[in-house]
């Protein structure tokens, strides 16, 4: 494995006697797509402000591609395309100026800048709006441009702030997509925050959830499954033709099993939980038995109960909400 | 034209698109018409009056045809440079007034902060681009000015003339310098750019209406009995109330462009008698009145540079959120 491209250790940040960002580690390798979760006022932001040098850590450090991100912004700036949660425009600009605006100050030779931004904004489908003024803009059209602005830069490394924020759903799963497949066609490293696990879920090679300003867990989605639920990770629901006699006579039978951790049954619907798939091994044995099986469901943690069962056991501490700094 | 030139670089690039929305403004075409209204009305009443006022041998400056143009008034309305005092500080301050907040609220600061540019930059870009706009602007009014005079009197000018105007113009764009860069501090101090505007506006109020009357108030408060005083003490007490009153930059303004516009002006204080003896009232050399106004300009030129320090102080480590 590659050295990682963003490498923050014990980042710190502190408001007042708030820690915002509480000695985050993470490591981001090359290439890959980073969902930090987490929900509103987690301190998702903040770190990825410390990220880019605009703002400065209490203590700790991020090197962004080789540079540390706080003493040496300029250099992590020219390699890391950053869209802000809220992203504005110049008004009174159409989008390709303000498109061709960026990327002037990325110094993009002027020769190449009009073929470039017309490029971008194919990519973006923003190229039959190009000449609107983006006060006309909507908040999709005004995300996708974000995007625009982003890429007109070559970046080596994309950093999104809750891109998917206020856009419909068809709009997420086309922009998400269009990350996807940048990400994939370029070799582009991305970090996408998001409270939104389904659209993390979505596209993400790893997620990184975020609580509080502290990094409780990070991996990808089965490995978080497996470190929350550990042996109780694998949900078998088997539904039978007829009602299940209480108490069932196979029950002990099955719950000498190695890999099954509990059986319930309710009515006509037999439910296993293990730490490994064993569905078709229970089919084969119910099948064996004389039982009819009429449906089998295989269940499995998705990252909605992962973060179901983060925010559960904090739910206890006071969340402070959101932007609360801003 | 830097626009043309291979690679103007990040900071030529901010300068050009500042500029080109400054002209595209609204508020800056308002600003405009009021200062060229202005100065339409303070030539018309001095050309007609430049006849009376060339004509009084009396006055020792009374051969400097274009300065008498900049300075003649028949009391109707005050002339230009004093029309100046104060409407250069509006100028200043709407030019910086929302420089950074706006872009703050738009969401455009953060956007533009991720890329590869240096902070002071984009404070350094703001100052920059209202300052050409607004000596492109006072350099256009004076030749105009030179032009008009020429076609209308048809009088040979003297360069000494030349040199006092374009004098009164960089004092004028030094003036108005220190206020833009203090409206630009206050835009980054305060996030509505409406709050900035209304204390840019208060702090020009203050200068230019009450600080003068606090000064007075404060003297008076300790002052003796002048009838009591010896005459060194009443100078001296003279002396306090001035210097306290050059503390406000409109003051110093006044006082520069005063001296370079009328040559006989030898000193900006009180004269004594034993002074002014044997001094024949005639114009002073342009060298000599620089030497006269040289401290204002150097005072100008420091509070304008101590506010952008401090605008630069401000931004350089603050957090960028949107």
């Amino acid at each position: 494995m590659k050295d990682p491209i963003i490498q923050l250790k014990g980042l710190t940040k502190q408001y007042g006697g708030v820690k915002a960002v509480d000695g985050l580690n993470l490591n981001i390798n090359k290439g890959e797509i980073f969902g930090l979760l987490g929900p509103n006022g987690a301190g998702k932001t903040t770190t990825i402000l410390m990220m880019l040098g605009l703002t400065d850590p209490t203590s700790g450090t991020a090197f962004v591609c080789g540079h540390n991100a706080t003493s040496n912004p300029i250099p992590v700036k020219k390699k890391v395309g950053y869209m802000p949660d809220s992203v504005g425009f110049y008004d009174h600009m159409t989008a390709l100026e303000n498109l061709v605006y960026i990327g002037r100050l990325n110094s993009v030779p002027e020769k190449e800048l009009k073929k470039r931004s017309t490029e971008v904004l194919e990519i973006v489908g923003l190229s039959a709006d190009q000449h609107k003024k983006t006060s006309a803009f909507s908040r999709g059209m005004k995300q996708r441009l974000g995007l625009a602005d982003v890429l007109i830069k070559n970046p080596e490394v994309i950093i999104l702030d809750e891109p998917t924020l206020g856009i419909d759903p068809t709009g997420v799963r086309d922009f998400l997509a269009l990350i996807k497949q940048l990400s994939r066609q370029h070799g582009l490293t991305v970090l996408l925050s998001s409270h939104h696990l389904h659209h993390v879920q979505q596209v993400c090679d790893r997620v990184g959830i975020f609580v509080n300003g502290r990094l409780l867990a990070q991996g990808d989605i089965s490995a978080l499954s497996a470190q929350l639920f550990g042996t109780n990770s694998h949900i078998t629901s088997i539904k039978l033709p007829q009602l299940v006699p209480q108490p069932w006579p196979l029950e002990s039978e099955l719950q000498a099993w190695e890999t099954v951790n509990k059986i319930t049954i309710s009515e006509n619907e037999l439910e296993f939980t293990g730490s490994r798939d064993i569905t078709a091994k229970l089919v084969r044995f119910l099948v064996e038995k004389g039982y009819d099986v009429i449906s089998v469901n295989q269940k499995y943690y998705g990252l909605d109960d992962i973060y179901q069962k983060y925010f559960e056991s904090n739910s206890t501490k006071d969340i402070s909400y959101e932007k609360s700094i801003s | 034209m830097k626009s043309q030139s291979p690679d103007p670089g990040p900071f030529g690039v901010m300068v050009h698109k500042e500029i080109a929305d400054h002209i595209r403004s609204w508020r800056f075409a308002i600003l405009i018409a009021l200062i060229v209204l202005t100065f339409i009305a303070a030539m018309y009443v001095s050309l007609s009056n430049i006849k009376s006022a060339i004509g009084n041998t009396k006055d020792p400056d009374h051969l400097f045809l274009y300065l008498k143009l900049l300075t003649t008034t028949d009391n109707s309305i005050p002339p230009f440079h004093v029309f100046l005092s104060f409407l250069a500080p509006l100028l200043g301050i709407s030019l910086g007034f929302d420089a950074v907040n706006s872009e703050q609220n738009s969401g455009t600061l953060s956007r533009l902060m991720a890329q590869p540019i240096y902070r002071d930059n984009l404070l350094l870009a703001k100052f920059v681009s209202a300052l050409v706009i607004v000596s492109g602007l006072f350099f256009a009014l004076a030749l105009l000015m030179i032009g008009g005079g020429l076609i209308l009197t048809g009088v040979r000018m003297e360069p000494q003339e030349l040199l006092r105007i374009l004098g009164f113009i960089v004092i004028t764009v030094t003036y108005v310098a220190f206020w833009l860069s203090l409206s630009i501090m206050l835009s980054i101090l305060f996030k509505q750019a409406a709050t900035s505007a209304l204390t840019a506006i208060g702090i020009w109020l203050f200068f230019t209406i009450f600080y003068q009357i606090v000064i007075n108030l404060i003297v008076k408060s300790f002052l003796p009995d002048p009838a009591y005083l010896t005459q060194a003490e009443i100078i001296s007490y003279n002396d306090l109330i001035l210097n306290l009153q050059r503390i406000a930059p409109n003051q110093l303004y006044s006082d520069a462009v005063t001296t370079l516009l009328m040559p006989s002006v030898r000193s900006l204080g009180p004269v004594t008698m034993e002074q002014m003896a044997g001094a024949i009232p005639a114009p002073l050399p342009f060298k000599e009145s620089i030497m006269i106004v040289w401290p204002q300009v150097s005072g100008l030129l420091a509070s304008a540079i101590g506010c952008f320090a401090l605008a630069y102080y401000l931004f350089m480590r603050r957090e960028i959120r949107s």
